[in-house]
């Protein structure tokens, strides 16, 4: 018996719809069956995560929290890809962002008013983002670095600085030798939907960023030269699309919009810099929304709402079930994994020759 | 030595799809002798040679390999054989030393030899055949005629008596392929048979014993070296083709629209492809250029369209110097280009068809606005494309990696010859295509020349060159060999322009 693999020709919408659900109820089946290995029944474990992530407003407004910083990251990682730029630093792209910001609201201009704080931290957090983003773009154009390796390592580097900023000169004197900044001013606080702690400017940053990033690359010019380099390099250098130009410009926003994320976590829930909760893998689990998402920025909004569910159900195992945090690392492992056998299974047919 | 028959094939077809790659072809390798396994590119050669290593399995035919019978599944079967193979793209790990990759999947009794033992056995070969490369340097510190020394080291430490090299001087120097030449005859003199592939009639005449020479999967003849000609050689490898004139052509002779002056230009590795060609092309003229592939064509018709840098000389169209100018201004300057890689460069697979119409026009009105593209044009003016070229496809939302082969030339003939261009270049605009897609694209080309616009063709199909030109430019060796009028080509005269005969005049 033999297992062939035959190109299929005709890839139709509705087939790649299909195949990505059944990838991600394939996955929470597999999961399931882990819930059963350990001794949990993986339904009650299942009507956990679903009712404690969207059964009230308070798990809503969690599952919202959550979704922001993905919605932000997945959406720039979404033009990246496009583009064929494989931005894997989504995670060091936001820490900077959150760098950037904290200097800004402690260091800089403590004491200005909310509405000049707010706009220039979420600039400099864009701009932070978007330059640790072009170091790796600029490699990779100019000395053909591959860039899933660059953006990768970034992200180390840009971990260990918050590391270093936090424990060393940043660190705030009244914090018992934890490794926090002080508080940011309160005037730098991000204002909340009353009662919750979604953090609205940067959800609307988000959703602004994803309605005019569908638009910009269906129908600019600028879109379909990156729609072009993604396609095919020969094809856009044959069209005299500067592929140096649409590295740079993708990487910028990619980087940029991870960056901006990173103000939100700063300056809208924790208020201040540490090296540990700050982004707790926002950056990578992104990565998993821009793929679900087809990498088109609406459904990858949608994408990052299942994925903000899932994170937020991770945490009432943890409490209610005594689950390890890791947990909800394996489910996003595994939703990716099948995703990715999902693509195989979308582009060939699979022949079983007796 | 003499009639000790190493390798013989018999009746050997293979099949792939909608191609005879091989049809009954016989074979036969003599002890001590240099082979020369002569024809076009596409002509079956160095399928033929990967059947008798096991890469592919013959639909029929027998291999016998020293009289006994022998069905060769894989190259590991075929080593043990003693059968080498030196491939035209390099099978070496780059990372790893000389003499690892000499060892790599060795499957000899003991586990692994001392790679010492390994590294002065290399020694012992390289200096008693004058291949001189140290067995401790890694692959990619080597240069490509390293590389090759590499190979054929490698197969004679795994005691090769019959070796094949597909095309090996296609990436060496003259002074290389000299050395190598030394070491194949110091190779054969000791008894081993060397199959050589090539289409080069200079190779085949300084270095082979016996030639055969294949076409369309067939061979066409064996001959002894000694007691043939080039002209000979070159009439069996091109054929007599039909040539017939079967467009009809108005004639009209336009003023200069492309002037090109002592033309220099680079391949891709470095080596220089184009030398010192100078011509011109008129309104309503097909300047055709005519020759075997890799042999300076491609490289001047890409820097012409301005996708290759042009080392030495002028490119001047329609009285504007475009020498090294961005690809952007080409297209501006009205210099429409119909690659000869049309799936990788002439599409973008992913997008539809309106998308691909307007490649290379998106970026001026009316197809865009200064942010934004103005869908509402591009669709009507797609759908008049499709209309007018007779692309078969549902709609102009069908991404284009549906297309039949044909269609997707249709497309790019489309988006190509509208928008009023000076000067049109294909290269082998008809590669791959079936009769009636074929004919089109001819016609098509006609048309336009009809229309008074300049056209460089440059095609491997010599019927093609032949029907549609009004000059035909012979290239070989980056040089041009030859220019002849169509009526006064005769097959003798232009296949050994092709193969690197001067012309008298």
């Amino acid at each position: 018996m033999r297992i062939k693999l035959e190109k299929r020709e005709n890839i139709t919408r509705t087939l790649s719809i299909t195949v990505t659900l059944f990838s991600v109820l394939a996955a929470m089946t597999f999961i399931g069956l882990i819930f059963q290995v350990i001794g949990i029944n993986p339904v009650l474990a299942y009507i956990m995560i679903f009712y404690g992530s969207l059964g009230d407003i308070y798990g809503l407004s969690e599952t919202i929290v959550k979704t922001i910083p993905i919605l932000l990251c997945s959406t720039g990682l979404a033009v990246a890809f496009r583009a064929a730029m494989f931005n894997i630093g989504a995670e060091g792209q936001l820490l900077m962002g959150a760098i950037a910001s904290t200097y800004i609201a402690l260091y800089v201009i403590p004491n200005s008013q909310s509405i000049i704080i707010i706009p220039l931290m979420f600039i400099m957090g864009f701009t932070a983002g978007a330059l640790w983003a072009l170091i790796p773009a600029i490699l990779k154009t100019k000395l053909s670095v591959n860039e899933v390796i660059t953006t990768l390592m970034m992200n180390y580097i840009a971990e260990q600085l918050t590391m270093y900023l936090t424990t060393g000169p940043w660190r705030g004197v009244e914090l018992w030798g934890f490794p926090y900044t002080e508080n940011i001013p309160a005037q730098a606080y991000l204002p909340c939907i009353s009662g919750t702690r979604i953090h609205y400017p940067t959800l609307i940053i988000g959703l602004c960023a994803a309605a005019l990033i569908y638009v910009f690359t269906s129908r600019s010019k600028i879109g379909y030269e990156i729609r072009v380099v993604g396609g095919s390099r020969e094809a856009a250098r044959y069209a005299g699309i500067s592929y140096v130009r649409v590295a740079l410009i993708t990487m910028t926003i990619s980087g940029g919009l991870a960056g901006v994320a990173g103000v939100g976590e700063v300056a809208g829930i924790h208020h201040r810099l540490s090296p540990f909760k700050i982004s707790s893998g926002y950056g990578y689990t992104a990565i998993i929304a821009a793929w679900l998402g087809k990498l088109n920025p609406i459904v990858a909004l949608v994408a990052s709402f299942f994925i903000g569910t899932l994170l937020v159900g991770g945490d009432i195992l943890q409490v209610k079930l005594n689950l390890p945090y890791a947990t909800v690392n394996i489910f996003n492992g595994v939703i990716l994994l099948f995703i990715i056998g999902g693509e195989l299974l979308l582009r060939y047919r699979v022949k079983v020759i007796m | 030595m003499g009639n000790n028959v190493l390798v013989r094939m018999h009746n050997i077809t293979k099949k792939f799809p909608g191609v005879l790659a091989n049809d009954r072809v016989n074979f036969e390798l003599k002890a001590g002798e240099i082979h020369a396994l002569v024809g076009e590119n596409g002509a079956g050669k160095t399928t033929l040679m990967n059947i008798l290593y096991g890469i592919y399995q013959p639909d029929d035919g027998e291999i016998y390999i020293r009289g006994r019978r022998a069905v060769i599944k894989s190259p590991k079967e075929a080593i043990k054989l003693g059968i080498g193979m030196v491939h035209q793209h390099f099978t070496l790990i780059s990372t790893l030393t000389v003499a690892e990759n000499i060892i790599l999947g060795e499957t000899s009794t003991r586990l692994i030899a001392p790679i010492r033992d390994v590294e002065n056995r290399i020694r012992r070969i390289s200096e008693s055949y004058g291949l001189k490369v140290n067995p401790k340097a890694r692959i990619w510190e080597l240069s490509v005629g390293e590389r090759q020394k590499v190979e054929i080291i490698k197969t004679l430490y795994r005691e090769a008596e019959i070796l094949i090299l597909d095309e090996p001087t296609s990436v060496l120097t003259p002074i290389e392929t000299v050395e190598l030449f030394r070491v194949l005859r110091r190779m054969a003199g000791e008894g081993r048979g060397i199959v050589f592939i090539t289409h080069k009639l200079d190779e085949v005449l300084a270095i082979g014993n016996r030639a055969t020479i294949l076409r369309r999967g067939r061979v066409v003849g064996t001959v002894d070296v000694g007691k043939t000609c080039r002209e000979e050689l070159a009439e069996m490898m091109i054929g007599r083709k039909v040539i017939a004139n079967k467009y009809s052509k108005k004639s009209i002779v336009g003023s200069t629209i492309l002037k090109i002056e002592d033309l220099c230009v680079n391949d891709d590795k470095g080596l220089e492809a184009v030398k010192n060609i100078s011509l011109q092309i008129s309104g309503g003229e097909i300047l055709g250029i005519a020759g075997i592939a890799g042999n300076g064509q491609r490289e001047l018709a890409e820097a012409i369209a301005g996708l290759r840098r042009v080392k030495h000389g002028r490119i001047v169209l329609d009285g504007e110097e475009i020498t090294n100018v961005d690809v952007k201004k080409v297209i501006e300057k009205g210099v429409a280009y119909i690659p000869e890689d049309r799936i990788s460069m002439g599409i973008v697979s992913d997008l539809n068809i309106a998308e691909n119409i307007i490649l290379r026009k998106y970026r001026y009105k009316p197809y865009s606005n200064n942010l934004f593209l103005n869908f509402k044009f591009i669709n009507s003016f797609s759908a008049e494309l499709i209309d007018k070229f007779n692309i078969i496809a549902s709609s102009i939302n069908t991404p284009v990696k549906l297309l039949s082969g044909g269609n997707i030339q249709k497309l790019i003939l489309a988006r190509e010859l509208s928008g009023n261009p000076k000067l049109i270049i294909a290269v082998n605009p008809t590669a791959g295509l079936d009769i009636v897609a074929t004919d089109y694209v001819r016609r098509k080309l006609i048309e336009m020349r009809n229309n008074g616009k300049a056209i460089l063709l440059v095609s491997e199909d010599l019927e093609e060159i032949v029907s549609l030109s009004d000059r035909i430019v012979v290239m070989y060796g980056g040089r041009i060999t030859g220019i002849l009028k169509p009526e006064d080509v005769s097959v003798e005269k232009i296949g050994l322009l092709m193969t690197g005969g001067r012309s008298e005049n």
